[in-house]
Parts: structure tokens; C-alpha cells; sequence
């Protein structure tokens, strides 16, 4: 389908699918098998400008948006989403800085991000909160001209990698979901250490940790915009890189349909390829259709997005919601499709299937999202007179 | 220092097609890619202009359509290219391309080094490269596998070999074409892909080298292909049976009544 990206998008799919079938799609096995941090792409990510996408100009990025970004991610995501996570975790550890952040820190700390020459991590989630952000017990307490944070923040994407962690705290406890702030702690300061490495499912290329605080002291000048309001500045910039999620679903799904059908075009049974049975062409027809589905949606959420709407809470849970349900789907068909094969790690649609699972959980589970476009729903037709 | 890239469009191994007067390859209206020996040589510029400074300049002799190949290479980090392009140079064999590239390579001038790949994987002959050093009357180093040092003034380069590699010094400018051993080639980037977008890349003819008809394409070519065939199969073999040291033997008696061993 042609969706008239513009010459500059066009250019960004190309460059992106170029780097995921030379660079990623070989290696993608090996990464997944070793849980390695997949640096060398990173650093080609990097020097291909990618990992610039999203910043403006004057940051030393390309003056993108949403959809720039996703256009990339979804390319890579084609390959490996282990891979994209790290490219696209970088982007949800620097967003709260570049919509919530000084202009001083802006200059601090997006040029580096936006060179790629440093990674940035988000840090939300600790063993008691994740959905429920006012149960965040990290605390940050002011002590003359700095922070002292303690506490330990869980399951960070691109932990010990990343350079530039924008955290959430509790500054004032007592004002639960309003008294939490967002910090920056660099990599290194004192009283801030890494847990050891999750072992996990999926996504097995890339690093999770937990973030360890211990009277780690951060000065004043960190604090992302103003105390109080690190639960806003959660929401908005999860608003934001959502639909990054649903670019790597759609990603995802499009590797795992492209591996299908390529497969059962040649794979003989009864004398014939089995594409030309009615029953595999049904499964490949639908994951076709889901991933098409999610690809417009997933689009239309980005340019609304970069439209400047305000109100893209709801599109930008849908876009993730529903795509990231297609790439499970997608990707547990194309393992059938493929029979006994495709239940071997010989072949990548078992990790295909494995890393999906992940994208309904992470970042909000599908469960909040559907919370999320029903709160929509009820404040949209509360001001609505005629429900019929 | 500036490094000059020659770069060379090759029709993709599966759309070739050969004319069938002038037995040479029809190289208008194929898709085209890069050489792909050449991109050795184009990191390899790139990584010496990120040492010591400088431009990396691609030339090409080709049809008009022979721009995509240069703009492609702008993508990767070059600063500059010129194609060599008119219906004169058509049909040139080794002798007149090398003349027609010498001639070009001349007019951008300023060079410390030029880089060429091994060979074109359409021709393979491996003569254009030394043969420009030939007509620029410098010296040059075939088959690099590795730069060992390079200064503003000198070159010290790995030739390979069969069994094995020389070590060489050369002074400068000179010319060298360079094997796949030599780097792994870098990826595009999106500025450069932007650039390349919109660069000008000048044309030269046989008016702005101020060369002959004579010496260029067809008529300056001191070779000519009389014919071009694909050879026969000869599908005469003959499976050896039993076990494979009654296989062994068989073999070496045989090669032995043959006068081959």
C-alpha cells in the first residue's frame, strides 16, 4: 500500500531496511541466543544519522517527528525488536527532557542522544508500581542544592547501557500521584548502580535492569521541569512514544508474514507448494489483513500526533493496543504456518513469537490501554447531548 | 589530503545482456549497481579523509545513467563526484577507458591518492587501475588488503598475494586498487542521502577533457571483441564406484594414463 510518505520518510524506510537486512537480520539469532547489547548496530544506527530522528536542528538531530521515528523503528523492528527496542528505548528516556526540559538541559543532553554518541533510559516501573505510578516508593529528597534519591526502580530498558536516565520520583509522598518528579541521574554518579540483567522471554538483545539509588545525590538543576508534576510528564511522554510500539508490532508482523509466505511458497506437501492450499492461504490472508490494519492506524496515530493535537491519548492507546494484539496473533500464525519448522530456532518466527508477546504488556499494559480510550470514551460522550 | 574514488556502474549479474555488433556488454537501460569492489575503495577514501582531512571525490566513465552510481556513493560520505559521459566513449576497451579516466582524474587535479577496486565484476580484467596510474605516470600498488600507514607524503600498503602479502612503500600521489580484505564498507547515512538528493554532479565530455574521438570509446580501443559465446557443456563424466580407497586408486591411475599427475 502506498501511504505518500514524503520523499524524506521514503528515504528514512530505505536507509532503516537497508541496515536491518545487512546488519540486523544476520546477527538477530546470535543476539538472541547470547542476550547480547547489540552496540555495533547501534553505532551504525548512529552514523547513519537514525538515531537523530526525532530531535530538532538546533539539538543536533533532524527536525522528524512521531512518525519519522516510526517509520525507522518499524524497519528495524522488520528484523529484530529486541534491536528496535534499544533504538527506540533511547527516544523514551530523552522525550521527557525534550518536552519537559530546560533549554539548558535540552543543550546538555540532546546532542549526544541525538548523535547516538550516548543512550538515555526511562525510568518509571519498581516492584509496586507500574500501572498504578502513585505507588512509586523511590524517593528524592532536597538537601540544600541536591537531590538525595534512594530506592530502586525495576525491568529498565537499556539499564547499564544507556548514560542518560530521566527517573521518577517521589519528591513529596504525601501527595501521592502529585508529588512525583522526574530526575536526571548520569551514569556513574555515586550511589547509583545497576541490578543484575533480567532474563527473559524475548527481546533477549536487549539490556534490562534494575536502577539502583543509595543516597545518590543529584544537583537541583536535574529536576525535569517542576516538582510535582513527574506523573504528567510520565503520561505525555508515554502519550508520545506509544505508538513506537505499535511501529515495532507492525514490524514485527510484517517480518513474521514476509518469513510465512516466502515459506510455504516453497515448502511441498501432497505435490504441491502449500500456499496453494486454501486452508494456509485463509491464515496468511488474515495475518495480511491484521497487518495492514494495524499499519494504517498505527500511521494515522503518528501524523495526528505530529499534527500537534492535543487530545492523542486515546488514538495513541489504540494504535499500540491493536497492533501489538496483531503481532501476537501474526506471529503465532506464522509459526504454524511454518509446522514443525517454525517451532525450531533454526528459523526466526519462534523468536518472532517469543519477542511479541511483550509488546502488550511493556510500556502500559493492553489491558491499561483499553482503560485509557474508555475514560476517553466516557469524558468525549459525557459532553455529547444526543447519544443516539 | 583528497583521495579520487573511481567508481564504476556494473549491470546487476542477472539483467546482462550483450550487444550483438559490437560484442560488448548493453549497459543502457540495465539496472545498475555499483561495482562492488568499489566500495571497498570508497570506505577506504572515506577512512583516510577521517585521518588526515580532506575530499573524497568519485569519478565515473558511463552512460548517463551511470549519475545514480555517484549520487549512491555521495550517500556514503563523498564529497564530490564527476561523471565522464558522451556517445564517444562508447564501446572503449581497457586502454581507452583508463585514457579517458587519466584525462578526468587530471582535470579535478589536486590528488594524493587514487583508489580503485580490484577489478569490475562485468569486465574483470583488473587493467583499468594500473593502467590510469600508467597514463598519469605514477606509481601504483594492486590488490591492497591493508593500508598500514599513510602520510601526506608517503603510503605504506599490504599487497596481497598468493601465499601470502608484500609490504610496500610508495610515495605520493599514486594509485592503488584494493581487494575486499581490506574493510567492511560503512552504511549510508541520512544526511548524506540528502545530499545526494540534491547534488550537482557536472558532466564531462570529450569537449570538456579536450580529448580526441580517436582516443576515446570504440575508435581508441586497441582491442576489439570479435566474439562473445557462452562455451558448451560437455557433459561426458563418469561416476568411480566401490570403496573410497578402490576410488582413490582408480582416480590416480587414471589421471596417471592421462599424463596429468
Amino acid at each position: 500500500m502506498d501511504y505518500f510518505l514524503t520523499e524524506d520518510q521514503n528515504m528514512i524506510k530505505e536507509l532503516a531496511r537497508q541496515i536491518a537486512d545487512e546488519k540486523i537480520m544476520p546477527v538477530r539469532a546470535e543476539l538472541d541466543e547470547k542476550e547480547e547489547f547489540p552496540w555495533e548496530i547501534i553505532k551504525v544506527l548512529a552514523s547513519s544519522d537514525l538515531m537523530g530522528l526525532c530531535y530538532p536542528e538546533e539539538y543536533g538531530g533532524l527536525g522528524g517527528g512521531t512518525f519519522e521515528n516510526c517509520i525507522a523503528v518499524e524497519e528495524i523492528s522488520r528484523a529484530c525488536i529486541g534491536v528496535s527496542v534499544c533504538f527506540a528505548g533511547t527516544g523514551l528516556g530523552a522525550y521527557p527532557i525534550l518536552l519537559f526540559g530546560s533549554e539548558d538541559q535540552k543543550k546538555r543532553y540532546l546532542p549526544d542522544i541525538a548523535s547516538g554518541r550516548k543512550l538515555a533510559a526511562f525510568g518509571l516501573t519498581e516492584a509496586n508500581a507500574g500501572s498504578d505510578a502513585s505507588g512509586i516508593q523511590t524517593s528524592a529528597v532536597l538537601d540544600g542544592d541536591e537531590y538525595v534519591i534512594n530506592g530502586t526502580k525495576q525491568w529498565i530498558t537499556g539499564g547499564g547501557e544507556a548514560e542518560i536516565y530521566t527517573v521518577i520520583v517521589m519528591t513529596d509522598k504525601s501527595r501521592g500521584s502529585r508529588g512525583a518528579s522526574a530526575l536526571i541521574v548520569e551514569k556513574g554518579t555515586p550511589g547509583f548502580t545497576f541490578g543484575t540483567k533480567e532474563k527473559k522471554m524475548g527481546i533477549r538483545a536487549s539490556a534490562t535492569t534494575e536502577l539502583v539509588f543509595s543516597n545518590c545525590r543529584v544537583p537541583r538543576d536535574n529536576l525535569i521541569g517542576r516538582a510535582g508534576i513527574g506523573f504528567i510528564v510520565s503520561m505525555r511522554v508515554l502519550d508520545r512514544t506509544r505508538p513506537g510500539i505499535g511501529a515495532q508490532a507492525i514490524g514485527l508482523s510484517q517480518g513474521a508474514l514476509d518469513t510465512a509466505v516466502s515459506y510455504a511458497r516453497e515448502r511441498k506437501q501432497f505435490g504441491k507448494p502449500i500456499i496453494s492450499f486454501q486452508a494456509v492461504q485463509h491464515m496468511l490472508a488474515d495475518m495480511a489483513i491484521q497487518t495492514e490494519a494495524a499499519r494504517a492506524l498505527v500511521y494515522s496515530a503518528c501524523r495526528f500526533i505530529d499534527s500537534g493535537a492535543k487530545n492523542i491519548s486515546k488514538v495513541s492507546a489504540m494504535s499500540k493496543v491493536f497492533s501489538s494484539d496483531v503481532a501476537m496473533k501474526v506471529t503465532v500464525d506464522a509459526v504454524q504456518v511454518l509446522g514443525g519448522y517454525g517451532y525450531m530456532r533454526d528459523y526466526p518466527v519462534e523468536k518472532m513469537m517469543r519477542d511479541a508477546k511483550i509488546l502488550q504488556i511493556y510500556e502500559g499494559t493492553n489491558q491499561i490501554q483499553r482503560n485509557v480510550i474508555g475514560q476517553e470514551l466516557i469524558k468525549e460522550y459525557a459532553g455529547k447531548k444526543d447519544n443516539r | 589530503m583528497n583521495v579520487i574514488v573511481c567508481v564504476k556502474q556494473v549491470p546487476e549479474t542477472t539483467g546482462v545482456k550483450i550487444n550483438k555488433d559490437t560484442n560488448t556488454l548493453i549497459r543502457e537501460g540495465t539496472k545498475g549497481i555499483i561495482n562492488p569492489f568499489d566500495m571497498y575503495a570508497v570506505e577506504e577514501g572515506l577512512r583516510i579523509k577521517e585521518k588526515l582531512g580532506g575530499e573524497v571525490i568519485a569519478i565515473s566513465m558511463g552512460p548517463p545513467q551511470a549519475d545514480e552510481a555517484l549520487r549512491e556513493v555521495i550517500s556514503y560520505g563523498v564529497d564530490d563526484a564527476v561523471l565522464l559521459s558522451d556517445l564517444a566513449f562508447a564501446g572503449a576497451d581497457t586502454l581507452a577507458t583508463s585514457r579517458t579516466l587519466a584525462k578526468g582524474v587530471k582535470k579535478v587535479g589536486g590528488f594524493g591518492l587514487i583508489i580503485c577496486g580490484k577489478q569490475a565484476i562485468d569486465g574483470d580484467t583488473a587493467q583499468v587501475g594500473p593502467a590510469i596510474a600508467e597514463k598519469l605516470d605514477i606509481p601504483y600498488v594492486a590488490f591492497v588488503r591493508k593500508i598500514r600507514d599513510i602520510s601526506n607524503h608517503t603510503l605504506v600498503v599490504e599487497r596481497m598475494m598468493d601465499d601470502g602479502y608484500d609490504v610496500l612503500e610508495v610515495t605520493l600521489p599514486a594509485l592503488i586498487t584494493v581487494v575486499k580484505e581490506i574493510n567492511e564498507p560503512r552504511m549510508p547515512s541520512l544526511r548524506g542521502k540528502m545530499k545526494a538528493k540534491s547534488v550537482d554532479i557536472p558532466v564531462w565530455g570529450i569537449s570538456e577533457l579536450g580529448i580526441s574521438e580517436e582516443e576515446v570509446g570504440l575508435k581508441g580501443s586497441a582491442t576489439q571483441v570479435i566474439k562473445i559465446f557462452t562455451p558448451q557443456r560437455h557433459g561426458n563424466r563418469e561416476m568411480l564406484e566401490g570403496s573410497v580407497e578402490k576410488q582413490v586408486d582408480q582416480l590416480v591411475s587414471r589421471l596417471d594414463d592421462m599424463k596429468m599427475i
